[in-house]
C-alpha cells in the first residue's frame, strides 16, 4: 500500500509525555491521561496533560452558567416538556428583549433579561478563553497570533450583540440565541437593511471567507502531496534540494509563475481568516447606523446594476388607493 | 460491523435528504437575467387545481329577466333584485358549494341554513352568516377588481374559498398570547408552524396584517432618519406574511418581488399590484363581514354545527390560502362568475383620480370605509 500519513501513521506508545516545565507562577497541569487509539488517527495520540489555571476555570464557569441560561429558558418555553425540547430544539430560542425597552441593563428576566444575563455570561467566558489563549501562548514563548485571530471574531461577536445594539439604541436588533431564530435573524437583518448584498464590508468579508477556504484547500493540498517525502516536516526541509518543501513550492511556481514560502503561506492564511470577520463586522456595524438601505445606498453610489423598469407602480401611492 | 457501517451508509444519506424534493423542477424565467426571477416548482408537490361544479342547469336571459325574489318571497334583504328563477338556481347552487347534499355534516342541503317549515326565518345563525357571506361575495367581486386584473368575470363565488365545506378549510384566528413568565412562552414564534413554513418566524402574522392594518413594509431609506425604526421583529412578521403568502398561492417570492431589493416597485413585477390588493381586500372580509357578524357566531361549543371560532373567541377568518389553496391563480384562474351574475354586485362608485394602470377601488359601503393612502 502507498505510504499515506493520515492512514498509515505509527502510532508510539511509552511513557507518556508532560512537556516543558512551567515557569513560576503557573497553575499545575492535569494529567497526561493515557492515549487513545482513535485521536491517534485524526491526530496526536496522548491525551492531555491540560492547563486549565485560573482562566480556564472561570471561563468553563461563565460558559457553563451561559448555556444553563439558554438551555432552561428553551425548555420552560416548551413547559419543560423533555421530548417537546427534543422535538422542537432547531426552533427553540432565547429572544433579546423587545424594541421598547431601548438599550437598558434594566429589563425584567422573562422580558429578555434571560438573554442579557446570557449574553453577558457568554462574553465573559469568551474573553476569558481569550486572555488564555494570549497568556499561554506567552507561558510557552510564542507569538500571540492564535490570540489576535480569536480576537478577530470575538469583534464580530460583540458588534452583532452588544456594540450595534447599544449604537442602534436597542436590545431588540441584537442576535436570538437559537439554531432557527438566529438563522431568520439574518435573513431579516439583510431584507429590513436592503439587502446586505450591496454592503461592500459584507462583500469584502465573502471574499476573505472564500479566499480562506480557497487557500486552506491549496496549502493543504500541497502539504499532504508531498508528504511521501515527509513534507509535514516543513521547516527541516526550507533551504535543502529535492525536498518535499522544494518539490511543493516548484509545483505552485510552474503552474502559476509563483509560490508562496513555507513562512508567508501560514500569514496568508492567518490574514485570510483574520480579515473575514474583521471586515464582517464592519460591515454589520454600519448597517442601520450608517447605511440603513444597502440597496439604495448602492444606487447612489453608481454600482447597483440597473435593470430594465417593469412598469409597476406602488399602489399606496395612487389617489384614492385603500390603506 | 461492516454490516452496521452499510446501513448507516445507506440510512445517514437518506435521513439528510429526507426533506428534498428530488426529481426534475419545472422553471419559468420571468425577468432579467442573472437577477434569479426564475419561478421553480416541483411538479410532484405541486397542489392541484381542483374541480369545478357544474351550474345547477343553464340560466337563460328570460329566466334572469322574470320576477324579483324580493317581491315573490319575504325577507329576501340582499337578493331582492335578483330574479325569482335566478334566486333559485344561486340557492341550488350555494347548497353543492357550501353544504352538499349527502356530506357528512348535520342538517346537509337546504336545512342547513333553512328551517324547511318557514324558508323565510333567520332562526338559524347560519342563514344570517349566508345573507352577510353573499354581501361580502358582491363587495369583493364589485369594489376589488384590481385583485383579479380587472379582468371581466374575475372574481369569486362561494365555491371559490368552501369547495363543499361549511367553513373554508383554511382559515385562521389569533393566536392565544404569550403569558408573562418564560414558562410556554415562544415569544409567538420559535415554533415549527406550517402558517409560516415552518420557519421560527411570528407564526401568527395575520392578526396584525390581514385584521389590523400595521405597516407591512419595513425597508428602509438609503440613510438612517429619524423615522428609521430598529425594527428586526416586525421585519421576521412581514417576513412570516410572505412566507405564508408563498405557500398559500405555490409560488416564490420572485412571483412578486425582484430580489436585489424586495421593497423596490419599480422592479417588480406585476403580481405584486394584485398581491397589495389582495391584502387590503382580505382585510376588508376580515374586519367589515367576519368580525362584523360578532355574536352571531355561536360560542365554541355552543353551536349546532361545531366550533367557528378560534381558542382566543375571535371567530375563523380568511387569509390568502382560504382562496388560493396552494393555486397562484384560485382553480386555475376559471372565472366562475360568469354564470353567476346576481354575484357580481353593484358597480363601484366612480374612482376619483385613479391612474388608469391599476385603478383604487372605490370605498365600500361597509361599515368601516378605506381611508386613501397618506
Amino acid at each position: 500500500m502507498a505510504y499515506q500519513n493520515i492512514f498509515t501513521q505509527v502510532q508510539l506508545r511509552g511513557e507518556l509525555e508532560a512537556g516543558v516545565p512551567l515557569g513560576p507562577n503557573n497553575d499545575s497541569r492535569f494529567g497526561p491521561f493515557g492515549t487513545s487509539w482513535l485521536m491517534g488517527k485524526l491526530g496526536g495520540a496522548q491525551i492531555g496533560p491540560v492547563y486549565l489555571g485560573t482562566l480556564g476555570v472561570a471561563s468553563l464557569l461563565c460558559g457553563f452558567i451561559a448555556i444553563e441560561i439558554m438551555g432552561l429558558n428553551m425548555a420552560a418555553s416548551v413547559n419543560w416538556d423533555p421530548v417537546q425540547f427534543v422535538r422542537q430544539f432547531f426552533w427553540l430560542s432565547l429572544e433579546p428583549p423587545p424594541a421598547k425597552y431601548g438599550f437598558t441593563f434594566n429589563v425584567p428576566l422573562a422580558e429578555g433579561g434571560w438573554w442579557i444575563a446570557a449574553g453577558g455570561f457568554l462574553t465573559a467566558s469568551i474573553l476569558l478563553w481569550w486572555a488564555r489563549t494570549y497568556v499561554r501562548a506567552k507561558e510557552l514563548g510564542m507569538g500571540s497570533h492564535v490570540a489576535w485571530a480569536f480576537g478577530s471574531a470575538i469583534w464580530l461577536y460583540l458588534v452583532l450583540g452588544f456594540i450595534r445594539p447599544m449604537m442602534m439604541g436597542s436590545w431588540a436588533e441584537a442576535v436570538p440565541f437559537g439554531i432557527f431564530p438566529h438563522l431568520d435573524w439574518t435573513a431579516a437583518f439583510s431584507i429590513r437593511y436592503g439587502n446586505l448584498f450591496y454592503n461592500p464590508f459584507h462583500a469584502l468579508s465573502i471574499v476573505f471567507l472564500y479566499g480562506s477556504t480557497m487557500l486552506f484547500a491549496m496549502h493543504g493540498a500541497t502539504i499532504l502531496a508531498v508528504g511521501r517525502y515527509g513534507g509535514e516536516r516543513e521547516i527541516e526541509q526550507i533551504t535543502d534540494r529535492g525536498t518535499a518543501s522544494e518539490r511543493a513550492a516548484l509545483f505552485w511556481r510552474w503552474t502559476m509563475g509563483w509560490n508562496a514560502t513555507m513562512e508567508s503561506i501560514h500569514r496568508w492564511a492567518w490574514w485570510f481568516a483574520v480579515l473575514t470577520t474583521l471586515t464582517g463586522g464592519i460591515g454589520i456595524l454600519l448597517t442601520g447606523t450608517v447605511v440603513d438601505n444597502w440597496y439604495l445606498w448602492a444606487v447612489q453610489h453608481g454600482f447597483a446594476l440597473e435593470y430594465p423598469a417593469t412598469g409597476v407602480v406602488d399602489p399606496a401611492t395612487l389617489p384614492g388607493a385603500p390603506q | 460491523m461492516n454490516m452496521v457501517n452499510r446501513l448507516v451508509a445507506i440510512a445517514l444519506p437518506a435521513l439528510l435528504l429526507a426533506g428534498c424534493e428530488i426529481g426534475t423542477k419545472e422553471q419559468e424565467q420571468v425577468g432579467p437575467r442573472g437577477t434569479g426571477l426564475v419561478l421553480i416548482a416541483d411538479p410532484d408537490t405541486k397542489a392541484k387545481v381542483g374541480e369545478i361544479p357544474a351550474p345547477p342547469y343553464e340560466l337563460t336571459a328570460e329566466m334572469v329577466a322574470g320576477d324579483k325574489a324580493g317581491t315573490a318571497y319575504e325577507n329576501v334583504q340582499v337578493l331582492g333584485d335578483t330574479s325569482v328563477d335566478e334566486f333559485n338556481y344561486l340557492m341550488q347552487a350555494m347548497t353543492t358549494w357550501v353544504a352538499p347534499d349527502g356530506a357528512p355534516i348535520k342538517d346537509a342541503g337546504c336545512t342547513y341554513c333553512h328551517n324547511p317549515e318557514n324558508m323565510a326565518s333567520d332562526e338559524k345563525y347560519t342563514k344570517v352568516v349566508a345573507r352577510k357571506m353573499l354581501q361580502m361575495t358582491r363587495n369583493i367581486n364589485a369594489s376589488w377588481k384590481p385583485h383579479f386584473g380587472n379582468q371581466e368575470n374575475g372574481g369569486v363565488t362561494c365555491w371559490t374559498c368552501h369547495r363543499g365545506n361549511p367553513v373554508p378549510v383554511n382559515n385562521w384566528s389569533t393566536a392565544k398570547p404569550d403569558p408573562a413568565t418564560i414558562t410556554g412562552n415562544k415569544r409567538g414564534g420559535n415554533t415549527p408552524a406550517p402558517s409560516v413554513a415552518y420557519a421560527s418566524l411570528n407564526s401568527d402574522p395575520f392578526t396584525d396584517y390581514l385584521a389590523g392594518k400595521e405597516n407591512i413594509r419595513v425597508g428602509g431609506k438609503a440613510f438612517p432618519t429619524a423615522a428609521s425604526n430598529a425594527a428586526i421583529q416586525t421585519t421576521e412578521k412581514t417576513y412570516g406574511l410572505m412566507m405564508h403568502m408563498s405557500q398559500g398561492l405555490g409560488v416564490n417570492c420572485s412571483y412578486c418581488h425582484n430580489s436585489n431589493n424586495f421593497a423596490k416597485w419599480d422592479d417588480s413585477r406585476p403580481q405584486r399590484v394584485n398581491a397589495w390588493y389582495g391584502i387590503r381586500m382580505v382585510r376588508d372580509i376580515n374586519n367589515n363581514y367576519i368580525t362584523a357578524l360578532g355574536d352571531v357566531w355561536p360560542a365554541n361549543g355552543k353551536g349546532a354545527y361545531g366550533n367557528r371560532r378560534g381558542p382566543h373567541g375571535d371567530p375563523l377568518k380568511v387569509n390568502c390560502a382560504t382562496c388560493h389553496q396552494g393555486v397562484n391563480k384560485p382553480l386555475g384562474g376559471y372565472k366562475m362568475l360568469k354564470d353567476y351574475p346576481t354575484l357580481k354586485g353593484a358597480a363601484p362608485a366612480p374612482v376619483v383620480a385613479a391612474a388608469p394602470a391599476a385603478p383604487a377601488p372605490a370605498e365600500t359601503a361597509a361599515v368601516e370605509v378605506t381611508k386613501p393612502a397618506a
